[in-house]
């Protein structure tokens, strides 16, 4: 079974993906502060021959997949095709079994702090309150301020001393992008961010996480099964089916992006190849356990 | 019609029953009518003092025993055996807990003989614990010790295991591993677990007590009322009961507090929910 979102393309014909009037105060705000911490640029990615099975069956075969420094690509697909396992790939929470990984021309894992990915589910740990969550992971005297900066970032300055659990699901994600950017990564891993959200906090959310990766510059990956979201956001659509891209399309659009002719194009056509091909229902892999290298957890 | 004026009084009963000053006097509103038919009883002769003293005379044994200050020795010791065995047994579970919660190797080194230690009720050792201790402080500590013990093992092992899996993948890949993902996430995400176990042990923790104190002491509330009973004085046996329920009450209500201090990121302790 497929959804894309019938309901968010009805809603996005009348609003563009680019009205985000709410956090632009907040943002601009910030701004100044901002630019004091100089942005690292993105992160060239390279993959090359990657393939994945869980026990017999194959989630990815032979994927090529190069991404240059600070562009956006959005990665499509139905259920179940592996696109996440891609995601997961590229962020070391699985192992590949063949193929490699680089960034930079490096080994991908001799980058993990410039990494930093956003799950579908915020993950905030309930027992930080939201400004400690933000600072998970932070070093040093300035951790505090950082985490601040990142919050503000996200228009959620005011809710800093508050815990995770009085937020909604869109401040939870943005919390979760704010402790994404605070480690000013070079490369963003977006695994279907939105997807629990509501169509009109996902208009919202897209003009942010924009807003956001025009000004840090990193290169930024977003897996997703709504089309017309890929098509709002990213440089580059890549449609995964049977284990393999399928489909490579830039998006020569101008942002903000706001539909038109040539948005709907663009969709229609992605659209229309993921419709061609009968979708065979998988389950979703379960996820592997990251070894950890002294001890042997149990959790 | 009768229907509609019966559910408007029932709604207006309603409103009463949940108003704040009533709520808070209404629980005690049972307790006070059974001691009330209890003190009529006594006093019109129906209820024998031998079975059952009248509420007023345990009251007034209460009195004299705390002015005699027996009550406050009995209370002293009682307490102090019931916290230090407490502190053994709970001290030892919640570090064996850790250790098998978190090591596999623990696991299958420790777990399965602590399951079959744990399947022994601790009472069924008071024979073999009194020809190991004598009739001395340590029996009635081991006893409270071993009793506390394994809710407090079993509830920290099972919090360890049932850690969200999201939340310890998602802090490695932020750069947390060894003793800080332990101690921000693992151990917080255990915590819920580890009270439900430290409230359960209290209460067990009294009922081995009193057991342990029944057996041979020369002081403590549970060699008060043995005491008593020799002597058929029901008065003094009510009074180390009533002893015990406020003591285990008390706990109670710290052990409360401490979810309350714990847990107060939980949803379920948010003063109230807003968005």
């Amino acid at each position: 079974m497929n959804h894309f979102d019938l309901e968010l393309q009805a809603l996005a014909v009348h609003s563009p993906p680019a009205l985000i009037p709410r956090d632009a105060s907040a943002d601009r705000a910030a701004a100044p502060k901002a630019s004091s911490r100089r942005p690292r640029g993105g992160a060239a990615v390279d993959a090359r021959g990657l393939s994945k099975r869980y026990g017999v069956r194959g989630v990815l075969n032979d994927v090529d997949l190069t991404i240059a420094p600070g562009e956006f690509v959005a990665i499509v697909g139905r259920s179940g095709c592996g696109k996440s396992t891609l995601l997961r790939l590229l962020a070391g929470l699985e192992a590949v079994d063949t193929g490699q990984i680089t960034l930079d021309g490096d080994a991908r894992a001799r980058h993990q702090a410039d990494i930093r990915i956003m799950f579908q589910d915020a993950r905030l740990l309930p027992w930080k309150r939201v400004l400690d969550n933000v600072a998970l992971g932070l070093d040093g005297p300035d951790a505090q301020e950082r985490a601040r900066e990142a919050l503000s970032q996200v228009g959620l300055s005011d809710r800093a001393s508050d815990w995770p659990a009085v937020l909604s699901g869109g401040q939870r994600q943005r919390v979760a992008l704010a402790r994404a950017l605070v480690h000013t990564p070079r490369l963003l891993l977006l695994d279907e961010p939105l997807g629990a959200l509501d169509a009109l906090t996902r208009i919202e959310m897209h003009g942010l996480i924009e807003r956001l990766w025009q000004r840090h510059g990193f290169t930024a990956l977003l897996v997703t099964h709504d089309v017309t979201e890929a098509v709002a956001l990213a440089d580059r659509v890549v449609l995964i089916e049977d284990h393999r891209i399928a489909l490579d399309e830039r998006v020569p659009l101008a942002r903000p992006r706001a539909r038109g002719a040539a948005f709907d194009a663009i969709e229609d056509r992605v659209l229309q190849r993921v419709l061609s091909q009968p979708g065979e229902e998988t389950p979703a892999p379960a996820p592997g356990i990251v070894p950890l290298a002294a001890w042997r957890w149990a959790v | 019609m009768p229907q509609t004026s019966t559910s408007r009084s029932d709604a207006s009963i309603d409103r009463w029953v949940h108003r704040a000053s009533v709520q808070r006097v209404l629980p005690w509103l049972f307790p006070i009518v059974v001691l009330s038919i209890w003190q009529l009883a006594s006093q019109a002769g129906w209820l024998s003092t031998r079975v059952l003293p009248e509420p007023w005379a345990v009251l007034k044994a209460f009195w004299t025993l705390t002015l005699s200050g027996e009550i406050g020795k009995h209370v002293a010791t009682s307490t102090w055996r019931a916290l230090v065995g407490f502190g053994i047994g709970g001290g030892l579970g919640l570090l064996l807990g850790l250790l098998t919660g978190t090591f596999r190797a623990a696991e299958t080194l420790l777990d399965s003989t602590l399951q079959m230690i744990r399947n022994i009720p601790a009472l069924a050792l008071i024979p073999l614990v009194i020809l190991w201790f004598g009739i001395d402080e340590w029996a009635k500590l081991f006893l409270v010790a071993l009793g506390v013990f394994f809710p407090i093992y079993l509830n920290t092992f099972h919090g360890i295991r049932s850690v969200d899996k999201g939340l310890i993948e998602m802090a490695r890949s932020y750069g947390l591993s060894g003793w800080k993902l332990y101690t921000q996430v693992i151990l917080p995400g255990s915590v819920a677990s580890i009270l439900v176990g430290v409230r359960f042990s209290l209460g067990l923790m009294w009922v081995l007590l009193i057991v342990a104190e029944t057996i041979s002491a020369q002081a403590g509330i549970g060699y008060m009322t043995m005491n008593a009973r020799e002597f058929l004085q029901t008065d003094v046996v009510l009074v180390g009961i009533l002893l015990y329920a406020l003591l285990g009450k008390l706990a109670d209500v710290l052990a409360k507090g401490l979810e309350h201090w714990w847990l107060r990121w939980h949803p379920g302790y948010q003063p109230e929910a807003r968005t």
